[in-house]
């Protein structure tokens, strides 16, 4: 098999570190599913499908200098960035010490000010125009960062999205838009919310480069957020990524996809899965081992364990704090 | 007569308005084969097709927009909006737009178009779980329909579709699986009539939506302790009717208002003014207001708990307008 991930200055090491964080998006995941269905979590949003593009796309991110504005299906940037399966766990249970919110905002609607995580609102899209604003501040102020700001491609049908990329555009704004395309804004397909084959084709519209890669590839996706941050770095402003990806779950803990998915196209897609394909890589290119694999499998759970022993010993929020931060104190 | 769900009977509303009148069409986000976040539209597509029922992108601007479009020329519009939190995205549609067109134009265009979107909510937090219909029932031009039982939501969905304004038709994310009698006849509830649920002689409870149902329980509550409560359920909150209020005020002299909405400058706000504005010889208390805290909806389940009002807050503010000793002060609202 071909060494893709030299030539992106890569070393052997990092390979294993990003599929390590793909794996953990995966495994926890799995486990929020499973404290849903026995009761213990009331809602979750999976990550399933879209672990290699967000780990990839982290990948070629500052933790605590660059700016994120995930949306919820990024468990996988967040925990490349920094953010721990025990922080998941406090928010997804609503915890007092959740250090997202302390219990007040919804799961998966990340806010991690150490690592410049910056939360969403629960209607889609109002979080592109906040990355071009977050990306102005940075260029007044003279600040070498770039913006992360994700979204699905049922989001990017929305109003904002459009208003965001304009003005980033305008501004040269180093802004990378990433979209996650999985074919289906819940349940409507991609056919039925645009007449164009790619959300990336939309860029030339904006007068900025639109690139569209296999999502499942996190090689791929690092490859373009290099050239994307590189870009933004050079004051030349925003470029769209547009990852395709395939979500291997329902869209949330609260519908059926069964109603609006063939299941061969599930399995199908199932086939190409990322975290086994990347696997796969690694082993083709002679950096891992089966054995490797059992022995970081074994360690993730342990520490998925550990947090969710933690998370559900840890106390509610204190109801003398319901009427704290409606305000600045 | 069948006991069915409030789910079930905006369903029936749909099919028969639909089955009525070709011009109805339906369009929102996985309104088509999902058969709608909430399940209201299911087997919709199936019957009418795609012409009729739209699945659309995730543009509420766009769908409103497109449906006060629509409505200009000649059409009837359901735009299903799937909370109401989403409709704050394409607010200037409902506000600059539907609620205005017939005015700037001087009257030459309609705009009759319904709105079906979903208040409450729990566990969903602060942009998931808004009760804002005050948004909405302060707009002229626009009318508000908040039902709170299966035979309101059917009749009142149905005159909202054949109504040659604009409706903004909210619906109650708790409320869908509520049981309750609906006749099989084609019937409709007017908009802008206000009802009484339960008679009493000792207070007035004036609600909607589902916290018409919690007033209902607290009454339970309230006869059990040798207290009548008379429950006006408003059902319409733009045109307000207060004449069944007025009516109740006058025979109770006391009166609480209840709204899952915020107390400050909300739907309680509202009808309270009116009482006093109205009614004040007959009052012998002030009117209180049962209401969420002022605080955005957490997600923590005790946290949300203690925010949202319930029956016990509802007794508890008979009671004080009463002038009964209670231990408990008035936790919510």
């Amino acid at each position: 098999m071909d060494n893709r991930h030299a030539a992106l200055g890569l070393n052997d090491d990092a390979l294993v570190a990003m599929y390590e964080k793909m794996l953990l998006t995966r495994l926890l995941d799995e486990r929020a599913w499973v404290l849903n269905r026995l009761g213990k979590v009331h809602f979750l949003v999976s990550a399933q499908g879209h672990e290699a593009c967000q780990v990839g796309a982290a990948w070629a991110l500052r933790p605590g200098v660059d700016w994120l504005l995930p949306y919820y299906r990024d468990l996988g940037v967040i925990l490349t960035i920094g953010m721990t399966p025990r922080d998941y766990l406090l928010a997804l249970l609503a915890k007092a010490e959740d250090p997202n919110s302390g219990g007040r905002q919804m799961p998966s609607h990340w806010s991690y000010p150490p690592l410049n995580i910056f939360t969403g609102s629960s209607p889609v899209g109002t979080q592109v125009p906040h990355a071009a604003g977050i990306a102005y501040g940075a260029k007044l102020r003279g600040d070498d960062i770039v913006v992360y700001v994700s979204f699905g491609e049922g989001t990017a049908s929305q109003g904002d999205v459009h208003e965001g990329m304009n003005f980033a555009a305008v501004h040269k704004l180093p802004v990378i838009f990433l979209c996650q395309n999985n074919r289906y804004a819940i349940s409507v397909p991609q056919q039925k919310q645009m007449a164009v084959e790619n959300v990336a084709d939309r860029a030339a519209g904006y007068g900025f480069p639109g690139v569209v890669v296999d999502g499942m590839d996190p090689l791929a996706v690092y490859a373009a957020m290099q050239e994307a941050v590189e870009r933004a770095r050079r004051g030349e402003g925003p470029t769209l990524i547009e990852a395709k990806v395939y979500r291997l779950t329902p869209h949330s803990s609260d519908d059926d996809d069964r109603t609006y998915r063939p299941r061969e196209e599930v399995e199908e897609w199932k086939r190409r899965d990322g975290v086994a394909r990347f696997k796969e890589y690694l082993m083709g290119v002679g950096v891992w081992t089966e054995e490797a694999d059992q022995e970081l499998r074994r360690r993730l759970l342990a520490e998925i364990d550990a947090a969710v022993e933690y998370a559900q010993a840890a106390a509610d929020p204190e109801p003398s704090d319901l009427l704290r931060h409606v305000y600045a104190e | 007569m069948a006991d069915i769900t409030y789910r079930e009977a905006l369903r029936q509303a749909l099919r028969e308005e639909m089955l009525r009148d070709e011009r109805v069409f339906l369009l929102g986000e996985d309104i088509g084969a999902y058969g709608g976040s909430y399940a209201v539209t299911k087997g919709l597509l199936e019957e009418f097709g795609e012409k009729r029922v739209k699945d659309t992108p995730i543009s509420e601007t766009a769908i409103i927009g497109a449906a006060v479009g629509a409505a200009m020329d000649g059409l009837r519009p359901v735009a299903e909006i799937m909370t109401i939190n989403f409709t704050l995205v394409a607010i200037d549609q409902v506000i600059n737009n539907a609620a205005k067109i017939h005015y700037m134009f001087g009257g030459q265009f309609r705009c009759p178009l319904v709105i079906r979107t979903v208040g409450g909510g729990r566990r969903l937090a602060a942009t998931h779980s808004q009760n804002l219909e005050v948004l909405f029932a302060h707009i002229p031009g626009l009318k508000v329909v908040a039902p709170a039982t299966p035979y309101d939501a059917k009749g009142l969905l149905k005159a909202a579709i054949r109504d040659d304004d604009p409706v903004v038709f909210i619906e109650h994310s708790l409320l869908y699986s509520t049981r309750g009698p609906v006749p099989d006849e084609d019937y409709v509830v007017p908009i802008g009539v206000s009802d009484i649920k339960r008679r009493g002689r000792d207070v007035t409870i004036v609600a909607y939506s589902r916290m018409t149902r919690e007033a209902l329980i607290a009454a339970e509550e309230l006869a059990k302790q040798g207290i009548e409560a008379e429950v006006v359920d408003l059902r319409t909150l733009r045109p307000l009717d207060m004449g069944p209020v007025l009516d109740s005020v006058a025979r109770t002299n006391r009166a609480v208002v209840v709204g899952e909405d915020w107390r400050s400058f909300g739907i309680g706000a509202e009808v309270a003014a009116r009482i006093q504005e109205e009614a004040f010889d007959e009052l012998d208390a002030p009117v209180l207001r049962v209401s969420q805290l002022e605080v955005p909806t957490p997600y923590a389940a005790n946290l949300e708990k203690l925010a949202f009002p319930g029956s016990r807050q509802i007794v508890e503010a008979c009671q004080q307008v009463l002038n009964i000793q209670v231990g408990a002060p008035v936790a919510a609202g």
